[in-house]
């Protein structure tokens, strides 16, 4: 899960990692008053789940409060696009106010999980403020990591190689090391899967402060953060995809005209896929999950049909657990009660294949019936192409 | 002689009184696998359709001498389930739960170390020997006998490439499903060394999904080490960047793990890369028959 940087420095700070003076506003009244509390020249960061926000205009500063007023004016309610939000950018809501720093010198940190090793690796570059993607790909040997043992955490002595690797020395050194032994306390503490500060940085007075954070949780360890579901912030998500969480149905909307149900993310992955190969573009991703029941089935309609882009309905179901006749039974009820009217492909495989089949048919309902992937696709980009045309 | 597990495994099932475990259980054994032994703390002394019930693994393996477990227990306890069953030297260790914790299964695997239990999974379908026994949730109505083995990081696909095979008569040797989470027990790597060196498998059919790096690294065995034909499919061509697509790992990050990436560095190894999963088994039959 992703939450605001506001929230992740929050979260960091509880752990003893140094953070800049800041507060979080909703309002231009509220920036107006903490940029007064925080002495006047600040910085206003829109807050939002995508980084780049600085090229977008989302962080700006100002001298005075008045300033600052002006500025969080200007940036609540705009639509921000950085290169990570996509061409639909994101409506900003929140903002942090933020002290202003004398900044010396700016540094990258960034914590995670390695798949490889399937460890910790705790990086570091001098090239702070960058995007570290970049300098991996231009100046590898810029990134100075460690691996950390898991049973063991994060080593003191780790801590002030990577800081004299990036090139710190005395109290800043010091400083920076204590503070990469904290971010290692909360990433665990929290279940965290990345902690990423850029910049981190170091101020003429020779302070090492965290200047930025993104923290993504592991929503797998929700059952013992019971905080983690404050942080949620529902304006950042899909208002269909979060009625779908209600159901425990995976579901990711998209651009395309086909809707798609399928059972597994990998089958789902690959019906989206056969959906491109054919000419068509699908509009979602939806996974119903292995034990899809009726009333399952309905929820999934239900809501890949609130998306008014979809002209067709492309079911690829294979069934190992779930039989094939309680799908099509579901299926049946759910057109019937919904009253659908979009063409529905149906392509099931798996127990009980025959009956369902047979119901399918039988139903008196319009639908089109396939034997395999490719087949099914075919069809879907067929009958949503007639539909669009209509 | 298949890979991994056989009519011969001994399975035991940690979670065996739970609703998945219990039918799965039952699954495994209709199948013609020999489950011996079932685990839930606090139930031992008891039995579940006749499969004797024990507090531990390491009881359970001591009194059946069971040398496979299935782990069917919920995600807040079954990293520690996992641990478990490598500490009483269970052989083979499947997990299917989903939805562990990243920093447990992490652990898990530290604990693993230097340990000779192999883990398949966590999160995945498990693995089936055609014809012999299965431990997971494969079914086994769709495999037959044959010359194929098949890996994968999804459940249904694998189903899927699975069907396929049997309507063209091509069969399975052992189908392994890996996983889809970050951190996971069994590579695709290893699984392609284990087929290899099988005498039984003659081709093999590997799904990878985008997200991480383990397609790439397997190009790069399959090219030095992988003699037999390998026919590869990727999912997720279509998939957007920065979004998880149901499996944990699922996610193409920072440019990194797309589909079209693994696509590239799999048909530069040799592999067959097809760009529709509806051709997985048509093209394992081309290879087998050219």
């Amino acid at each position: 899960m992703k939450i605001h940087e506001y929230q992740a420095k929050a979260l960091l700070a509880e752990y003893g990692v140094p953070v800049p003076r800041s507060e979080p506003v909703f309002s231009v009244a509220e920036a107006k008053g903490a940029a007064e509390r925080l002495g006047g020249r600040v910085v206003v960061k829109a807050q939002i789940h995508a980084g780049g926000r600085g090229k977008g205009g989302g962080v700006r500063l100002a001298d005075d409060a008045l300033t600052a007023a002006a500025t969080a004016d200007q940036i609540l309610g705009m639509t921000l696009v950085t290169p990570q939000t996509g061409p639909n950018g994101r409506v900003v809501s929140r903002l942090l106010i933020e002290e202003g720093l004398d900044i010396a010198s700016e540094l990258y940190l960034g914590l995670l999980i390695d798949r490889a090793s399937q460890r910790p690796v705790l990086m570091m570059s001098a090239a702070g403020g960058m995007d570290i993607e970049q300098v991996a790909e231009e100046t590898p040997d810029q990134i100075h990591r460690i691996s950390i043992a898991p049973g063991l955490g994060l080593a003191p002595f780790q801590a002030r190689q990577l800081a004299a690797a990036v090139g710190l020395r005395g109290k800043p050194a010091a400083q920076a090391a204590a503070l990469m032994l904290r971010v290692w306390q909360a990433f665990v503490a929290r279940d965290a899967s990345l902690v990423e500060i850029n910049p981190l940085v170091v101020t003429v007075d020779e302070e090492v402060l965290a200047l930025d954070a993104k923290v993504t949780l592991d929503d797998n360890a929700s059952f013992r953060n019971p905080g983690l579901r404050e942080l949620r912030d529902l304006d950042e998500e899909d208002a269909l995809e979060i009625e779908a969480s209600k159901y425990s149905l995976s579901y990711i909307r998209l651009d395309g005209s086909i809707g798609c149900m399928v059972n597994g993310a990998g089958l789902a992955m690959a019906t989206m896929d056969i959906i491109k190969l054919s000419g068509g573009e699908p509009a979602n991703f939806l996974d119903v999950g292995g034990g899809a029941n009726a009333e399952q089935i309905r929820n999934a309609f239900r809501i890949l049909l609130s998306d008014d882009k979809v002209r067709a309905v492309l079911i690829n179901i294979f069934g190992g657990i779930l039989r094939c006749d309680v799908l099509a039974e579901g299926v049946i009820s759910a057109v019937t009660d919904l009253g659908i009217e979009v063409p529905v492909v149906i392509r099931m495989e798996g127990t009980n294949v025959d009956e369902g089949k047979r119901m399918l048919r039988e139903s008196g309902l319009n639908f089109t019936t396939a034997d395999s992937m490719g087949e099914a696709a075919q069809h879907a980009v067929r009958l949503s192409g007639k539909e669009a045309g209509r | 002689m298949a890979v991994l597990l056989t009519r011969n495994t001994r399975l035991l099932v940690q979670g065996i009184t739970g609703r998945e475990g219990s039918f799965h259980a039952l699954q495994a054994a209709e199948y013609g696998t020999q489950v011996v032994a079932g685990v839930t703390p606090g139930r031992g002394g008891g039995a579940q359709d006749g499969v004797p019930i024990f507090n531990t693994v390491a009881e359970a393996v001591r009194e059946t001498g069971a040398n496979a477990s299935v782990v069917f227990v919920p995600p807040p306890v079954a990293a520690d389930a996992v641990m478990e069953a490598a500490d009483a030297e269970v052989a083979l260790i499947v997990c299917i739960t989903e939805g562990i914790p990243t920093l447990d299964m992490m652990r898990a695997l530290e604990f693993l170390r230097g340990r000779q239990s192999r883990l398949i999974g966590p999160n995945c379908p498990g693995l089936i020997t055609a014809g012999q026994g299965k431990a997971g949730i494969i079914p086994g109505h769709i495999c037959q006998e044959g010359r194929v083995g098949v890996v994968s990081k999804s459940g249904t696909l694998t189903y899927e490439a699975i069907h396929q095979l049997t309507q063209l008569g091509l069969g399975q040797t052992t189908c392994i499903g890996i996983g889809g989470d970050p951190l996971i027990g069994t590579s695709f790597i290893d699984a392609l060394e284990l087929f290899e060196a099988d005498d039984e498998t003659e081709a093999v059919v590997l799904i990878g999904e985008i997200g991480g790096h383990a397609e790439e690294d397997a190009a790069a065995y399959i090219k030095q080490q992988v003699q037999k034909p390998v026919v590869g499919f990727v999912a997720g061509q279509s998939a957007p960047p920065g979004r998880r697509m149901g499996h944990a790992g699922a996610i193409i990050s920072g440019g990194q793990g797309t589909a079209d990436s693994k696509m590239v560095a799999l048909s530069a190894a040799g592999v067959d890369v097809v760009r529709s999963p509806a051709e997985i088994g048509e093209a394992v039959a081309k290879r087998l028959s050219g």
